[in-house]
């Protein structure tokens, strides 16, 4: 009998919510774009629900894997559908240099300062920061790696390592192990003999290298035992110690790269696309997201907003980020190509 | 011709007389599949066509770099050009600064010489302050801007077509004279992927013929319950998703995993091998993924042979095996043909499975068209590629039906 009843209820409301919800879309709505899974479970929690109800907004979503062809694709065809679409470094990059983004006007945002160097662009404004660090699994391993040259050191630590099937970060890692201060990886990199430091260095571990593909690939060899290190970003590891592992970050020379929503050229309601992101970075907004998923928060007055026992495994947390380093979109939109040719080259050899 | 072959000619007036009568049937049919065909060229000839067209097409320096083009017509090649191709190139870059193109123009420069991307959006952001004399203040801003090998390549991707993605996808570059040389070393990756491709998917039609063709007979022997059994082993995997099965490889294959634990067990080896990340890793489950499609095709060849005519070369006094490779194995060669041809076209597009379980040199084809498409936007090459593959593909067809005979083809 109560069960009826509430199943009544339950349906009543619901029907209510129906109403409601056709009543809302006839007002406005907003289309978003992002990279779905977890990630996008913490936006959802975090942000997208609480502006729903504030708002009265719905919020249409869609996942995609970050594939810039999609956003290409959509606004060449002339029929830009999305509002907002969340994007990683690289892309807002490319996007910006291919005039596939509007201009973000960041008057209507806020103040552009407070963005961590490198997450406030022309074109994008970024919301969260994830890290490629170096993880090992405690289980396996009492005196782990301690720093990003460990990655390099066969003989203190034998055994394979796992590493990213794409020369981003491993040129880097290389030049950094090698002794490059932090300060000057990319400058020695735009060098040729820079380039052939880096293939020299990644030449002294090549035959202990398990070259993954996907992100979920590595904390699966630390797993399986395949590797007893492998890089990897920080939020895979995060996800693997939540069902039951004890894998390790090494919080050294780690390569940080960040998140950003854009504006799809030809967007038809820019005004709701400004909205949306100048709500989503409200400091108190954006610290919820790190709740859910172990990214940090990309302007100053978020991070501090962070619960202590979160900020632990939080890439923006100062004494994780002593000597990290920012991968630099235009340093790769530049050698990209030529450095991807050498590296697949020099796979081969 | 000859008169006394009088009898040939006879069938072949009979042959069009038959072909006039069935002209309308034809005609009908031919009307019936036109829905079909529209389908085939909006979603098949449409693509293919762009694709050809993307791997050729040059717009960006044209259309932000058009009075510079213009205006470099009058440059003889050697030496930076004068005042004003510098001019004309001020204001170029001025209004694609404005417009926001200039990255488009470095990006399509920087394919030729690294580096170039960053210089032409630091160009086009002084151009609208730089005074003249133009070609003193550009030089300024950069030496690069004094290089006539610059000039030279804008000069040639200036041209509506560009052979260059073209070039690029062969390991060829040209040069700023305009001659066609090889790539540097360190730059030649695409012929040397083509290869691989060509080899790994070659070494996985034969596998899957080898272990295919005794189970195909199998089938074709084994009684009606028994047939519809193993035909279900068989269809099974196709079912489940590849991501699936190259997963179920990797759990299988890897250090610690149900393979090697078997090696160890039996003692055929003292320690664990290395299985997953390798070239076996690759061809292994390749060819397990690949086996139904080669298996049905020459099943279904071999249901039509009947079972007499092996009883016949037995009774007329062959022996087993000789009346297996005589009389029945030439007949199931169309299955074996069209199986083996399914399977070689449909590996050469590979590229999750030997990401996922093969070593460093097994990225496949497929997998730099994904990376040009999806993460580079160099559109041109990814064309280029595909177009690569496709000639190369479509020529390994037309060798294969000189060779064999379009005859001896049958698909099912």
């Amino acid at each position: 009998m109560m069960f009826r009843q509430r199943l009544l209820v339950a349906s009543f409301l619901s029907g209510m919510s129906v109403v409601a919800g056709t009543a809302a879309r006839a007002e406005t709505t907003l289309s978003l774009m992002s990279f779905g899974g977890a990630y996008q479970e913490a936006q959802r929690k975090a942000v997208f629900e609480s502006y729903t109800a504030k708002t009265g907004t719905k919020i249409i979503e869609q996942e995609y894997g970050g594939e810039i062809a999609k956003i290409k694709a959509m606004v060449d065809t002339g029929n830009t559908t999305l509002d907002v679409i969340d994007v990683d470094a690289p892309t807002a990059s490319q996007g910006c240099d291919e005039g596939l983004f509007e201009t973000i006007d960041w008057s209507r945002i806020g103040d552009r300062s407070n963005w961590i160097k490198g997450t406030a662009t022309d074109c994008a404004v970024g919301t969260i920061v994830y890290a490629t660090i170096v993880a090992y699994d405690a289980a396996k391993m009492k005196n782990g790696p301690t720093k990003m040259a460990d990655l390099f050191d066969t003989a203190r630590f034998p055994g394979k390592r796992g590493l990213f099937k794409s020369p981003y970060g491993n040129m880097e890692f290389a030049l950094l192990a090698d002794g490059v201060p932090v300060g000057d990886v990319y400058k020695v990199l735009g060098t040729p003999e820079g380039i052939d430091r880096a293939f020299k260095k990644l030449g002294t571990i090549k035959k202990d290298v398990v070259w993954w593909d996907a992100g979920a690939q590595a904390p699966q060899l630390l797993a399986s035992g395949e590797v007893v290190m492998t890089t990897a970003w920080n939020g895979r590891i995060y996800n693997a110690n939540k069902e039951g592992r004890q894998f390790k970050i090494v919080w050294d020379h780690e390569m940080l790269d960040s998140n950003l929503w854009v504006i799809p050229k030809g967007a038809k309601n820019p005004q709701a696309s400004y909205d949306f992101i100048k709500f989503y970075v409200q400091p108190e907004i954006l610290s919820k997201v790190s709740k859910y998923i172990p990214y940090g928060p990309v302007t100053q007055s978020a991070v501090a907003d962070v619960a202590p026992d979160i900020a632990e495994n939080l890439p923006t947390t100062p004494k994780n980020m002593t000597n990290s380093f920012t991968l630099d979109v235009n340093f790769w939109a530049d050698h990209a190509d030529e450095i991807r040719k050498r590296f697949t080259t020099w796979l081969a050899q | 011709m000859t008169p006394d072959l009088p009898t040939r000619s006879q069938p072949a007036g009979l042959d069009r007389a038959v072909r006039k009568a069935n002209r309308p049937a034809s005609r009908a049919s031919f009307s019936l599949a036109i829905p079909l065909l529209l389908f085939l060229l909006v979603t098949f000839v449409v693509p293919i066509v762009s694709l050809f067209a993307k791997a050729v097409d040059n717009p960006e320096t044209r259309s932000v770099l058009p009075a510079t083009v213009a205006a470099l017509d009058a440059w003889p090649g050697a030496g930076a050009p004068d005042e004003a191709v510098f001019a004309a190139f001020a204001r170029d870059l001025a209004r694609a600064a404005s417009g926001r193109t200039a990255a488009g123009l470095g990006k399509r420069l920087n394919y030729e010489i690294p580096g170039m991307r960053s210089r032409v959006i630091t160009a086009a952001r002084s151009a609208g302050v730089v005074q003249a004399p133009f070609k003193a203040a550009f030089i300024k801003l950069d030496p690069v801007w004094g290089d006539p090998i610059v000039w030279a390549t804008i000069k040639r991707d200036g041209r509506r077509l560009t052979p260059s993605y073209l070039l690029a996808a062969a390991d060829l570059r040209q040069t700023a004279d305009g001659a066609i040389v090889p790539a540097p070393a360190d730059q030649r990756i695409f012929l040397g992927i083509l290869g691989r491709t060509l080899f790994i998917a070659g070494l996985v039609t034969v596998l899957t013929l080898v272990l295919g063709y005794p189970v195909a007979y199998a089938l074709a022997l084994a009684p009606p319950l028994l047939a519809s059994v193993m035909m279900l082993c068989i269809l099974l995997p196709l079912w489940t998703s590849l991501l699936v099965r190259t997963t179920a490889w990797v759990v299988l294959l890897q250090t610690n995993g149900v393979v090697n634990d078997v090696i160890l067990a039996l003692g055929l080896s003292s320690e664990r091998l290395q299985l997953i990340f390798t070239r076996f890793g690759t061809v292994a489950a390749m060819t397990h993924i690949q086996l139904p499609f080669t298996i049905l095709p020459i099943a279904s060849v071999m249901r039509t042979i009947p079972a007499a005519h092996m009883r016949a070369a037995r009774s007329l006094g062959a022996p087993p095996a000789a009346a297996f490779w005589q009389v029945y194995a030439p007949q199931t060669l169309p299955g074996v043909m069209a199986g083996g041809l399914i399977t070689f076209i449909l590996s050469l597009g590979y590229y999750i499975t030997p990401a996922l379980v093969g070593g460093p040199n097994d990225q496949m084809i497929s997998n730099f068209i994904s990376i040009y498409i999806n993460s580079e936007l160099n559109w041109g090459l990814a064309s280029a590629l595909g177009v690569v593959l496709l000639v190369v593909t479509l020529g390994i067809y037309g060798v294969f039906l000189r060779v064999v005979g379009a005859d001896k083809l049958r698909l099912g």
